[in-house]
């Protein structure tokens, strides 16, 4: 061994890194892309997006990794990973495929890594992508970082992701020295949606599962999809209002709901409104909730813990009101009122109700 | 059957300070609480045991002190608890805390055969649902994560009928035992233990294994040296470069407040106002 065994394990993080040799070969940089019943969740490509910057840093080729039953809408998924910055796409088209099930999917991923061997993998932070994730970084014994908020490469070419640590109090930067690949998951939004190249190609590599059905413990009896309805889509609004404890009971978060009707756009609560239940977890915006990236942002009430800036910092414009100067959302609200959210979040209301009110008449 | 729930003792969030200078967690007076989210996973353990009888055994990988959570979990009616405790486990990131539970819960198994492992979808200091995973891969345990609810359980065939949060709606599925199932936040009520229960708690004896005691026999699966993963730093987010644009307020009623805020958005983002007025 490189290191006697009395030397304190705290020291691990400044220690030299050396990469086992059989892990030296692992290159390029892998991004799973989900697929559900046809449909690819947009944190796929958003994670192609930052895929390619690591590879281009990297000097390496960014791989889409597509699972799935046989079908014209997986091939399609294959075109739109190249338009969105594969090089390469591993496809695996199998029958025990068709819907997510931990098993086929864990071992698919797993014999890909294995046998093309990246040296980064990611994934989005969905309930597949966690559930799938878990399992492929413990068949692997390799590290996995969840919720990454950023992710970068330093100077010995070590993936470096950054997430919300204790709670959402901090940040930490988390890297994987000694094992490959390095993985990481990240949640939707939290990067920015790149812009498709439709003109851009790449090759196909096949790769074959080998299972059958009968291997398979765990069977689908039915999806149930949501009603469309009833579904907050914080995450996609381009306007979101947002109160916090400031707010001081659940009554006063019809101010919230009414500014936010009156612009057409969504409404939502920070972390602690939650554990109070005063909102439902749907409304959550941050780190464990929704992740936004609106054109406005109006957070009232709210302190601006780490784990809630994370989840907003997206938004072009974030407008705060605190009556605390002090409060930790004015170190990255683009306007801030240092005044009663109850005051003015009434007031703003009639103040955008009058004006569009007006323009909406004259036009 | 015998049902094990794995919980976390974890800070109270809404009470954790950050040193403004050092960027450490100020520990000291902070209350612990079981894993709010685990509490959904031992309802459900209870409510199946309840019904087709057996024993809810509560399992938790922590410091000495984490025998508090064990004795709560005993107080809403848990049968036994076991608590992993051991210097050699300190630093374990979400690879070597699943092999120290899995190891574990192979160990409690040998007494009686585990049927159904529980935890929560997530804890709420590391947020990575990552270990639930994990101990399903180690042991081979058909793995439901994300659960809403459970179904059906049919004892004598060893099969169970679950439905499972996923995106854009709800799985239902067919597994068998054993496996290992994380549950969501609501998927029920917590009961209020009983007299009965609270008074066993205080009296009953919490089972503390060490890293051997547990069946751990590779130490260099565990904590620190056990982590794939390193934490290189831990930092506080600087202040954005451009500081907020303060709106005046002094001397203002409500109303010109509102017009100077709406006047400041429209200036900085004329594109929405006209996508709002069109």
């Amino acid at each position: 061994m490189a290191n006697p065994p009395t030397k304190p394990a705290a020291g691990r993080a400044g220690m030299k890194k050396e990469l086992p040799e059989h892990f030296k070969a692992y290159r390029h940089v892998w991004v799973y892309v989900e697929v559900e019943r046809g449909r690819v969740h947009p944190v796929s490509w958003e994670l192609m997006g930052e895929g390619r910057k690591l590879a281009d840093k990297l000097g390496v080729e960014l791989a889409a990794v597509v699972l799935g039953a046989k079908s014209p809408e997986l091939k399609q998924v294959v075109r739109q990973t190249y338009h969105y910055g594969a090089d390469i796409c591993y496809i695996c088209e199998d029958a025990t495929l068709a819907e997510y099930r931990n098993q086929p999917y864990t071992r698919a991923l797993t014999d890909l890594v294995n046998t093309h061997k990246p040296e980064i993998l990611l994934l989005g932070a969905t309930t597949l992508g966690r559930d799938l994730a878990g399992s492929v970084a413990t068949t692997l014994k390799t590290g996995l970082t969840a919720d990454s908020t950023e992710l970068d490469v330093d100077d010995e070419k070590s993936l470096a992701a950054t997430r919300p640590t204790f709670g959402g109090t901090l940040l930490c930067t988390i890297h994987t020295l000694n094992f490959r690949p390095q993985m990481a998951t990240v949640r939707p939004r939290v990067m920015a949606m790149p812009e498709p190249d439709t003109t851009r190609s790449g090759r196909m590599v096949w790769h074959t599962l080998g299972m059958n059905e009968a291997d398979i413990v765990t069977k689908v009896l039915d999806f149930v999809a949501d009603a469309a309805s009833n579904k907050a889509n914080l995450a996609y609004a381009d306007i979101v209002v947002a109160g916090g404890m400031g707010l001081q009971n659940p009554q006063n978060f019809e101010l919230v709901k009414r500014l936010a009707a009156t612009l057409g756009g969504e409404y939502g609560c920070s972390r602690p409104v939650v554990q109070k239940g005063w909102m439902p977890a749907e409304r959550q915006i941050g780190q464990t909730g929704n992740t936004i990236r609106p054109k406005l942002y109006i957070a009232a009430g709210i302190s601006g813990a780490i784990q809630h800036r994370v989840g907003v910092e997206g938004s072009d414009l974030i407008v705060a009101i605190n009556t605390d100067p002090n409060a930790k959302i004015f170190e990255f609200a683009h306007l801030g009122i240092v005044a009663d959210a109850l005051t003015v979040l009434p007031a703003l209301t009639d103040a955008f109700a009058r004006r569009l009110g007006v323009r909406a008449l004259a036009s | 059957m015998h049902i094990v729930v794995c919980i976390k003792q974890v800070p109270d969030s809404a009470q954790i300070r950050v040193h403004p200078v050092t960027n450490t967690i100020m520990r000291q007076g902070v209350p612990t609480i079981i894993n709010p989210y685990d509490l959904f996973a031992l309802e459900e353990a209870m409510r199946l045991r309840d019904e087709f009888g057996g024993r809810v055994t509560v399992l938790c990988m922590g410091p000495p002190m984490a025998e508090d959570a064990l004795r709560r979990a005993l107080g809403l009616g848990a049968d036994q608890a076991v608590l992993i405790t051991d210097r050699r486990f300190a630093g374990s990131d979400t690879l070597a805390t699943s092999f120290a539970l899995a190891t574990a819960l192979e160990t409690l198994g040998k007494e009686h055969p585990i049927d159904i492992v529980f935890t929560g979808k997530q804890t709420i200091d590391g947020d990575t649902a990552q270990v639930g995973p994990g101990i399903a891969c180690r042991l081979e345990l058909n793995q439901l994560t994300y659960v809403a609810a459970i179904d059906s359980l049919d004892k004598a065939k060893g099969e169970i009928v679950a439905r499972r949060r996923a995106e854009g709606g709800v799985q239902v599925l067919k597994s068998k035992l054993p496996c290992l199932i994380t549950m969501l936040e609501g998927a029920n009520t917590l009961r209020r233990g009983s007299v009965q229960d609270m008074l066993r708690a205080a009296r009953a004896k919490v089972t503390v294994w060490s890293a051997e005691d547990a069946g751990v026999g590779d130490l260099l699966k565990c904590g620190l040296r056990g982590s794939p993963t390193v934490v290189k730093k831990v930092f506080a987010p600087q202040p954005r470069e451009e500081p907020a644009e303060m709106v005046a307020v002094e001397g203002k009623t409500p109303a010109q407040i509102g017009d100077a805020i709406l006047d400041l958005v429209f200036a900085r983002q004329p594109k929405l106002e006209a996508e709002l007025t069109a």
